[in-house]
């Protein structure tokens, strides 16, 4: 636990960083107010529009520590958003709360479906991951237009707009849903051995097989919970505009989702997962979009901005750069390792978990059947 | 045929067929990449009047110039292992490098190299992130692919026309080719790319080392191969590659956009892919992906010819076609080792 927390530490570090950095710049930023029994504030923003983000990424945090990466994310939010919309608009009554709640539930068991179909490829075909997601990512963007006919749907259902805009003592239902989906989590994969074998088969699926674990019925579940965490994350965005629009919902936000998994500490190479990890980088991710807002950074520049922040956080995590900036300021100890050519960068420092190549610098996707 | 061990036909033409393969199973994925083309244009030529003209293939290659450069930088790094999902950006970023500053009246024979040597240097730059840091290849890039689009919104968030009579004479340049066809300098170009690329990775030192490291990392660096060298270099090539057809991609559309080739990246990685080439590393060929670029343009050009199909169909259709070139690859490449 406490190479964990250490491992925390310097993405914490970043986000206390922005937070501060945000404070400077804006005086009320912490502000926190109730307006009409809901809370408004920076603060709320960032978890608010951070929720979909969070959710995405929270599945994806199984499948990465799987050896995996799911690609058709984006694609996902955007077919079940398209899906809860048509069913709203085809329903007799649009606001009624039996319509809204077939239309989420049709949408949801449809991104599941994706979700296994990705794990199908994945897992049973033993298809690598990127390829095989990303199949889905470039057909599932033209089956959501397919079925919005290639049109922004827009519904004005009263429950369905309630699902991003509603809250609950004062609390955004969003925020909510990315809270029980975190505690969910939680309690599945480190209150029960599920996590433990999900870091096993991650870490050598062979060898986890070997020890009696259902390797590929856990990695084709894992894609299917991704493909539902997605669908909930597209019904959450899909509601908040009130409209379903299959060529930009969810566009990239698989990048931000790999992005935040990894800023929050689980390896891409698999065999360890860090679900308060992922919250963080979730958090960060957000606060980064925010911030551009907030502080007013010319819009030109926001992608500039969040691509130094990416380099930041990836080299603090490298003990090699950390031990190149470190040595000048270091005392009588020995020089930092040199980076020398065709030398690879050294084990993580705490080494808990070995990878399966084991020479530190092991190959990021599956190995070759 | 009067052999021992031939007692019937068939399975002697089985054994000859198999003989035939097994030392040339390496060439499987390519060539059936190859055959399906072949396919996909006879469908064509039978459907559409007009379809099998020589300039309509010829046209394959004018209009996915840029992308056939973008997809051999790109077969480089997955070569060697890696992935780069910067090149879309970094060709947008060098178009609009030559818009900008061809209307800050920089001689353009000056303007095409700075473009060039940008796009290197971000490669080079995501190299060194990715060999010296241990930062993984799908992050970097990705930070790189965020920096060089912001790069983009920086120098203008409008897109900037080309007005420049030596580009124009570029663009308009064409190449006569028997039976009155002709191909424009940016497919030349294209074409020129995907030569020297052939040659570097089956002639050089440098391309044996690509598919060494690609093959295995720690194994080509206990043989003594510049690992890093390798690892920076292949960053550095598809940098220069995606700079490239940035370069052509103003030639063809004549302006710089923040907003080119969004998602590009992923249309030349899924080029590379078609052609054959393991993400793993190690295994396959640049004409596998320009064969994989052109696949890619010959269902757009059959979407184009059956003019009621909506342009979803084209991700579609490109999402089924990705799943069965794979799933034939699985059936078809050789078993490796583990």
């Amino acid at each position: 636990m406490a190479a964990q927390t250490r491992r925390l530490a310097w993405p914490l570090l970043v986000l206390v960083g922005l937070l501060a950095a945000n404070a400077v710049a804006t005086p009320g930023f912490f502000a926190v107010t109730v307006k009409g029994g809901r809370l408004y504030g920076s603060l709320v923003d960032i978890l608010h529009f951070g929720a979909p983000l969070l959710l995405i990424a929270l599945g994806m945090t199984v499948v990465i520590a799987l050896r995996g990466i799911d690609l058709s994310v984006g694609a996902v939010v955007a077919v079940s958003g398209a899906v809860a919309c048509e069913i709203i608009v085809a329903a007799g009554d649009p606001s009624s709360p039996g319509a809204v709640a077939g239309a989420v539930a049709a949408a949801l068991a449809l991104s599941a479906l994706l979700g296994l179909w990705n794990g199908f490829l994945a897992a049973v075909l033993r298809i690598q991951p990127i390829v095989a997601t990303l199949i889905l990512m470039v057909a599932g963007r033209g089956l959501a237009q397919l079925i919005t006919d290639g049109q922004i749907t827009t519904v004005t259902s009263e429950p369905y707009r309630g699902i991003a805009a509603g809250s609950l003592a004062a609390v955004p239902y969003t925020v909510l849903m990315a809270a029980v989906t975190v505690l969910v989590m939680w309690v599945a994969l480190r209150r029960t051995a599920l996590g433990l074998f999900v870091e096993a088969v991650g870490g050598n699926a062979e060898a986890a097989r070997l020890a009696g674990i259902r390797a590929t019925g856990l990695s084709v579940a894992a894609y299917a919970v991704c493909g539902l965490c997605a669908g909930l994350a597209g019904i959450v965005i899909s509601a908040n505009t009130g409209s379903a629009d299959g060529n930009n919902a969810g566009l990239w936000i698989e990048l931000d989702a790999i992005l935040a998994v990894v800023i929050g500490g689980t390896l891409l190479t698999g065999g360890r997962f860090s679900i308060a990890g992922t919250v963080l980088g979730a958090v960060i991710v957000q606060t980064l979009s925010t911030t551009v807002y907030t502080m007013g950074v010319p819009p030109e520049s926001a992608l500039v901005f969040k691509a130094v922040v990416v380099f930041v956080v990836c080299l603090l995590q490298s003990p090699r750069f950390r031990a190149q900036v470190a040595a000048p300021f270091r005392r009588g100890g020995p020089p930092a390792p040199a980076g020398g050519a065709g030398g690879p960068a050294p084990e993580e420092e705490d080494g808990t978990m070995p990878t399966a190549t084991g020479d530190g610098r092991p190959d990021p996707r599956e190995v070759r059947r | 045929m009067t052999g021992l061990s031939t007692p019937t036909p068939a399975a002697s033409a089985a054994a000859r067929v198999r003989a035939l393969v097994d030392g040339r199973r390496r060439f499987i994925p390519v060539a059936v990449s190859g055959l399906v083309l072949v396919l996909l244009f006879a469908v064509g030529s039978v459907r559409y009047t007009g379809f099998a003209e020589p300039q309509v293939m010829l046209n394959l290659l004018v209009n996915n110039s840029f992308l056939i450069v973008l997809a051999v930088g790109v077969t480089f790094v997955i070569l060697a292992g890696g992935i780069d999902l910067s090149t879309g950006s970094v060709l947008a970023l060098s178009a609009m490098i030559c818009a900008w500053l061809l209307r800050e009246g920089w001689p353009p024979l000056l303007v095409i190299p700075v473009a060039l040597l940008a796009g290197a240097a971000i490669g080079f730059l995501q190299g060194c992130i990715i060999h010296f840091y241990g930062v993984q290849p799908f992050i970097a890039t990705l930070g790189g692919m965020f920096f060089a689009r912001g790069l983009c919104y920086l120098i203008s968030t409008e897109s900037i026309p080309i007005t420049d009579p030596l580009f124009g004479t570029l663009a308009q340049a064409r190449v006569p080719l028997p039976g009155g066809t002709s191909l424009s300098l940016g497919a030349v170009v294209a074409l020129a790319a995907a030569g020297a690329a052939a040659f570097v990775l089956h002639r050089t030192r440098f391309g044996r080392s690509v598919y060494a490291v690609g093959g295995s990392e720690s194994s080509a660096m206990l043989m003594g191969l510049p690992v890093g060298r390798v690892k920076i270099g292949v960053y550095t090539v598809s940098g220069f590659c995606a700079a490239l057809g940035g370069v052509l991609y103003t030639l063809y559309i004549a302006s710089g956009n923040s907003l080119h080739g969004l998602g590009m990246e992923l249309d030349a990685i899924a080029a590379v892919v078609i052609g054959g080439t393991l993400l793993t590393g190690g295994f396959g060929y640049v004409l596998g992906s320009v064969v994989g670029v052109l696949t890619l343009g010959t269902i757009q050009t059959i979407l184009v010819f059956e003019g009621t199909l909506s342009s979803w169909w084209t991700r579609i259709v490109a999402g089924v076609l990705l799943l069965v070139f794979i799933l034939l690859q699985r059936a078809l490449a050789p078993r490796t080792v583990k």
